[in-house]
């Protein structure tokens, strides 16, 4: 790597060559402010916040768009570059809701971080808003323009991270708006509730549609037998919401927040996921043996935001969806068949819960009748991580300092395989262990299939599963989906031989660890250590794969008879249909 | 149009070039002006002023530039003539039908001689001078 | 046959606004009628520069220049002039305050040197034949067949040109960048999207001159090795766009511009792109976005368009009038342009001169031409012999000039220097009856129209600074807003992303800074010298030299003047809206502003 000698504020650095200025500054302990520059993101300049002086040249320049020249010096702060910061402070405030107290942000907010900074005592200019209506026409995602400062990360966010192309700069000069073209409610778009957009926006202009309230008068109503599930990437990151590394695993302590909050009983998605891979994983194998199994490759569908993604973009990819439905919903369904005639409870009465990292959950529960097949809505309400940790914090748990409980029975336990659903590549593994046991009845020497782990982008590799080396691959962020997608259809429209036998694919980068419902902040670096996280569960757990989970063995003994049995196909799968992009 | 190459281009330039140079009268040494009033058109100046462009045309001589003018005041000796040119001295012909015209063009720009019968004074150019 | 008069009918997009169509239809048919119609020559051309009197028609070998022509003098031309021979005295344009008429005294041409506009009034844009005659194209042959891509660089760079897109870029520097990159494909492009308020240099360029600029095009192409061309003009010029349109079939036809060209095996072709008329999509980063069929947002630089430019490809980009300077410089030599204008600042320089001048018009003059000379030269001067206030150069970007700056010879670093800039090219000449913090407003608002709403100071700020200057003109402002105004302005510039919102606070600093008396009476005294701020103003009617008349109390459209017959009128000062007409009209002296 070509190193270049640089300046910062007059102290010699050796830093990488084509580095920003603003990660340069980083690295050395000086913090240059800015609202518009994610990681995750290109540099897109807006803000103005970011500007520093170079020597010798009049003009300044933004810190994160410019990378470093050798030899020169940047001067990142002095009085004047301060004052002009300020007043650019004070000019987004005078566009800004003073509404700090009833906002979805507040406490949590990169603007109210950055205006305390600045210590601006009196707005010196009028407050100036813009008059538009808020957008709840989604079940997941709110869109407040009133409060949006036209960073842009959404835009980006949504269309190069995503390639949804939801959201829109709309209008120009002062009356930009981001919002879908034409004017469309987020519902009429083709937006995929991944909520990314509201896990990146700096304010409180994008955020998940909180439901908290509706959970504590669940609790409140005596009558309402309150189950609630945990999806396994919310583990691995709710202690960033109290203070903690990313990664810290802290499944018990959820358990027992949740029943300190009220929970009637207790689950976790975890054993969900463990059935899903037995009815996916068993429909692989049907579609590797039989030919009426259905076409290859069999592509994930646990991923709500996908799902929606692949109806609205690929809708003549959907034979070759797995028809397993998600964990979650699965759970939800179990909830309230198995579990409620186990526990002996009037199905009506169960109030099903879902803690997800996920804002597009709060719109799969309701995406289509397959989602009643309890008979009940499978699932009533989803919650984030985010909610999630601002109700312990309201409920006033010491959270950090709980004691570690366990998942109530019968649907609580869960293996290996299960926990690494939150994670991406983690339920191709998932498959792979189960799959490999199915086709050639033996067990898999090493669980651990590293080809299919990993960040990059789109992973593909072959696995050897009996007489078959097994082509699979792995996308995560909806952007990298599209060359996976293009090259099956290329082969299925030219009849050639199916470039891969299994497709996972999350919509959210890193997987649901990087879900759209995660605690703020979320970079690489987070993600990085919140699989690290998940991974640990794995390997601690002494069972690791699906079909060895007894909970499993006994739900298919007691209740579903073999994985797509008729029950199964009842409760546990469902269908998909295309969709227009724009319903208007 | 066939596509050109380099040769076609510049002949065609070279062609082109005389026929908008026509247009230019700015550089030209040599002015021949003819009376067009209604005095002259009847006494025939419309030929003389073809006959100075068509031999200015097919002799090919670039520098002689053909501007029209009013009556310039000797309507008996209509149609009249203007020529000046380098070398001679600005010469007002009169009765200049088509044959003086086609002598004018021998003579005088092509020969250097006045031609003698023809020329006339100026009319009061003392008083027109301011 | 021979042609006895050639008539040259401005076809540029201010005289066709006059109907110079029906005067050139006119004329036609008036030959036909006549029986001339073959011996004369009757062609459209560009555009003459002086626009304040148009429509032009010039009708050589007489050279007799016709100025504000009717379409029905079309007929008094040929049965007087082409017919007769009878000069039409009555068209001639007569320069102020003298009755010559001869071309080649008229002061507005005379300090002008054409190297840009050097076809425009000269030839017929719509014909080919016509470009090539006049060297049309030789610069292209040499390129092509003589020089090396390393011969031709070093010729821009001898000649010293700038871009005169505004910023003063060395154009060789830009095409060496995109010449050593290497990539398989790299694009040119040309800037036509002219946007100043009130310049339209780029406009009558390409209207009177369109091969000149497909010709430069393809001679950056062959120098860089690029393979396609680009060339983006604003939907609101439809002639220029017509005209361009005509020049690239024909260019097609004759093997100009296509495969193989003049069968020296280079290759390029140039499509035309439209813009919806974004200031912002001048700005080339926005530009180019416009052009591959996204958002014209500005993106920060560099990376620069010469390296990584159009659809990620290096890209030339320059503006149309750099472009027109090209095969000059290729034909007569780096040297030769070198020579004009002043050192740093080579050649000439087209401005489009508006505002309160006799001459209203384009005119292209040497770099270190001084404002003086071409505002009182070649602009005759402050309409109705008022008093020179300021001039604004460089549009909405740039700054206004004083009288004591009126001695600067223009060029990049001196206009700069004294805190205005070159620009594209526009010049708003401003009188005493001007409010220059009215004007201010004006160019500002301008700013927060076309601000494309990315970067949040320009976004932001200009809205800002506009609602300030609004109080200041309406007397509700305090001296703080001067303070906040003053904080703005540095805000804005210093934290803008691109060229728009740092430089749109320029009439803003410079008209404090030069002006600063006249915020000040705004606020403090309530007054607006130039009477143009209505809430500032009061008309009210001295009695002593009222005759009661009654004329001012029938002119107002309120009415809100009462008064008998032979008596002092007076005005009710809670119904006047402030309109003037009571001043227009009086004849006494009467009608007081204050």
């Amino acid at each position: 790597m070509a190193m270049v000698n640089i300046k910062i504020n007059g102290q010699p650095h050796e830093v990488e060559a084509g580095t920003s200025i603003l990660k340069a500054a980083k690295a050395f302990q000086v913090n240059i402010p800015t609202l518009c520059y994610h990681p995750d993101l290109e540099p897109w300049a807006a803000c103005g916040l970011c500007v520093v002086k170079v020597e010798n040249s009049p003009k300044m320049v933004r810190a994160c768009a410019t990378e470093v020249v050798d030899g020169q010096n940047y001067i990142t702060h002095d009085p004047e570059i301060m004052e002009i910061r300020k007043t650019v402070v004070e000019l987004i405030q005078s566009n800004h809701p003073n509404e700090c107290l009833t906002c979805a942000r507040n406490g949590s907010c990169e603007f109210q971080d950055i205006s305390a900074d600045f210590c601006i005592r009196e707005a010196p200019y009028c407050e100036m808003l813009k008059d538009l209506p808020k957008d709840e026409s989604t079940p997941s995602i709110v869109l407040d323009p009133r409060k949006c400062i036209n960073c842009g990360r959404c835009v980006q966010v949504c269309q190069q991270l995503q390639d949804v192309w939801a959201l829109e700069f709309i209008d120009r000069g002062y009356g930009t708006v981001m919002q879908p073209a034409a004017g469309a409610l987020l519902n009429e778009s083709p937006c995929i509730k991944c909520g990314q957009c509201s896990a990146h926006c700096p304010v409180g202009a994008i955020y998940e549609k909180d439901e908290t309230e509706e959970l504590l008068a669940a609790i409140r109503d005596e009558s309402k037998h309150v189950a609630i599930q945990v999806a396994p990437a919310v583990r691995v990151a709710i202690g960033e919401a109290f203070g903690l590394e990313p990664g810290v695993l802290l499944t018990g302590k959820i358990y027992a927040a949740l029943r300190m909050l009220g929970a009637d009983a207790v689950f976790d998605t975890n054993f969900a996921a463990d059935l899903t891979i037995m009815e996916e994983g068993t429909e692989l194998v049907h579609r590797l043996t039989s030919k009426d199994g259905g076409p290859l490759p069999q592509i994930t569908s646990c991923c709500p935001a996908w799902t929606d993604f692949m109806e609205k973009y690929y809708p003549d990819m959907i034979p070759h969806f797995s028809t397993a439905k998600s964990p979650m919903m699965m759970q939800g369904a179990v909830t309230k068949t198995y579990y409620a005639e186990k526990a002996e409870i009037d199905p009506k009465d169960i109030y099903s819960v879902a803690i997800m990292p996920c804002t597009a959950k709060k719109y799969e529960i309701g995406r289509d009748d397959n989602m009643h097949a309890s008979g009940y809505n499978d699932m009533d309400l989803v919650i984030t991580t985010r909610e999630l940790a601002r109700l312990i914090k309201r409920a006033g748990i010491d959270f950090l300092n709980l004691k570690d409980e366990e998942a109530d029975n019968p649907i609580g336990v869960y293996s290996g395989a299960g926990t690494i659903f939150g994670v991406t590549g983690g339920v191709m593994e998932a498959a792979l262990r189960t799959a490999y046991k199915l086709v050639t009845d033996e067990e898999l020497g090493d669980v651990n299939i590293q080809a299919v782990r990993g960040m990059d982008g789109v992973r593909s590799g072959e696995v050897p599963v009996g007489d078959t080396n097994l082509r699979v691959a792995v996308a995560h962020g909806m952007a990298n989906v599209r060359q996976l997608m293009d090259e099956v259809r290329e082969a299925r429209d030219t009849g050639k031989e199916p470039p891969y036998h299994f497709i996972e694919v999350m919509a959210c980068k890193g997987g649901c660890i990087g879900g759209g419902g995660q605690p703020y902040n979320t970079d690489e670096e987070v993600r990085q250590k919140r699989a690290a996280g998940i991974y640990n569960d794995d390997e601690k757990s002494t069972v690791r794969c699906s079909y060895q989970n007894p909970s499993i063995i006994k739900i298919y003994d007691d209740y579903l008879g073999e994985p797509l049995s008729a029950r199964s196909h009842e409760l546990l799968h469902t269908r998909y249909h295309a969709r227009p992009l724009y319903q208007k | 149009m066939a596509k050109m190459t380099l040769e076609t281009l510049r002949k065609l330039r070279e062609e082109q070039k005389e026929v908008i140079e026509r247009r230019d009268s700015g550089d030209k040494s040599i002015h021949i002006i003819v009376g067009m009033g209604t005095c002259g058109i009847a006494a025939g100046a419309k030929e003389a002023l073809n006959v100075f462009l068509g031999e200015a045309y097919t002799r090919k001589m670039d520098n002689v530039v053909v501007k029209q003018t009013g009556c310039m005041g000797l309507c008996y000796a209509e149609p009249t003539v203007e020529v000046k040119m380098e070398g001679m001295p600005d010469t007002l012909y009169g009765n200049v039908d088509a044959a003086v015209a086609r002598k004018i063009v021998n003579l005088h720009l092509l020969g250097g001689k006045l031609v003698n019968d023809h020329v006339f004074d100026y009319p009061a150019r003392d008083i027109n001078k301011e | 046959m021979a042609i006895k008069n050639y008539c040259l009918v401005c076809g540029g997009s201010g005289c066709a606004a006059g109907k110079a169509d029906d005067i050139y239809h006119g004329l036609l048919t008036a030959a036909d009628a006549c029986g001339i119609g073959n011996d004369v020559q009757i062609v459209k051309t560009g555009c003459f520069g002086l626009c304040e009197k148009g429509p032009i028609v010039k009708v050589l070998p007489e050279e007799a220049f016709y100025v504000e022509v009717k379409p029905e003098d079309a007929e008094t031309i040929v049965n007087e002039h082409l017919l007769k021979g009878r000069i039409v005295d009555s068209l001639l344009y007569r320069e102020k305050g003298a009755d010559k008429t001869d071309l080649s005294e008229i002061k507005f041409y005379q300090k002008q040197m054409r190297l840009v506009l050097r076809n425009c009034g000269v030839i017929d844009p719509e014909e080919i034949n016509e470009y090539i005659a006049r060297q049309g194209y030789a610069a292209l042959e040499k390129v092509l067949f003589e020089l090396t891509p390393e011969e031709v660089l070093e010729e821009l760079k001898v000649s010293g040109l700038r871009g005169r897109g505004g910023a003063g870029f060395p154009t060789w520097l830009k095409w060496k960048f995109t010449a050593d990159v290497d990539s398989a494909e790299k694009f040119i492009v040309c800037n036509a999207d002219e946007g100043d308020p009130g310049a339209y240099m780029d406009r009558s360029t390409l209207e009177g001159d369109p091969h000149s600029i497909l010709e430069a095009m393809t001679i950056a192409a062959k120098t860089v090795g690029a393979d396609h061309g680009v060339i983006y003009i604003r939907a609101e010029y439809p002639l220029a766009i017509k005209r361009l349109e005509i020049a690239l079939k024909q260019a097609r036809e004759f093997g100009l511009l296509g495969d193989d060209i003049l069968g020296s095996g280079f290759s390029f072709d140039i499509e035309i792109r439209l813009g919806a008329g974004a200031f912002v999509c001048g700005e080339e980063t926005a530009l180019l976005a416009s052009t591959e069929g996204n958002r014209g947002m500005p993106i920060p630089k560099p990376p620069f368009p010469a390296v990584k430019g159009l659809f990620d490809k290096p890209t030339v980009i320059n503006n149309v009038e750099t472009y027109a300077n090209i095969p000059l410089i290729i034909i007569k030599g780096g040297a030769w342009f070198n020579a004009i204008g002043t050192e740093k600042s080579p050649g000439t320089k087209v401005f489009a001169l508006t505002g309160k001048i006799e001459n209203s018009g384009l005119v292209e003059v040497p770099m270190g031409t001084t404002l003086r000379e071409i505002i009182f030269d070649v602009g005759g001067g402050i309409r109705d012999g008022k008093e020179f206030k300021a001039v604004q150069t460089g549009g909405p970007s740039g700054g206004v000039i004083t009288k004591d700056y009126l001695d600067t010879p223009i060029d990049f670093d001196h206009l700069t220097a004294i805190g205005s800039m070159m620009g594209s090219g526009g010049m708003i000449v401003m009188d005493e009856d001007d409010c220059i913090v009215d004007i201010t407003k004006f160019y500002m608002e301008f700013c927060v129209d076309e601000s494309c709403g990315k970067c949040a100071p320009c976004r932001i700020g200009t809205k800002r600074m506009h609602q300030i200057l609004d109080k200041i003109t309406t007397g509700k402002a305090t001296l703080e807003d001067l303070q906040k105004l003053k904080d703005i302005g540095l805000a804005t510039q210093k934290a803008s992303l691109c060229g728009l919102g740092q430089t749109a606070a320029n009439p803003v600093l410079s008209t404090m800074k030069y002006f600063e008396e006249e915020y000040l009476e705004h606020i403090r005294d309530g007054k607006c010298r130039a009477g143009k701020c209505k809430d500032l103003v009061s008309y009210t009617i001295d009695a002593e030299k009222c005759i009661g008349c009654t004329v001012c109390a029938r002119k107002c459209p309120v009415p809100c003047i009462s008064g008998e017959r032979k008596m002092p009128h007076v005005i009710d000062q809670d119904q006047c809206i402030k309109c003037g007409a009571c001043f227009d009209v009086c004849k006494f002296g009467a009608v007081i502003v204050a």
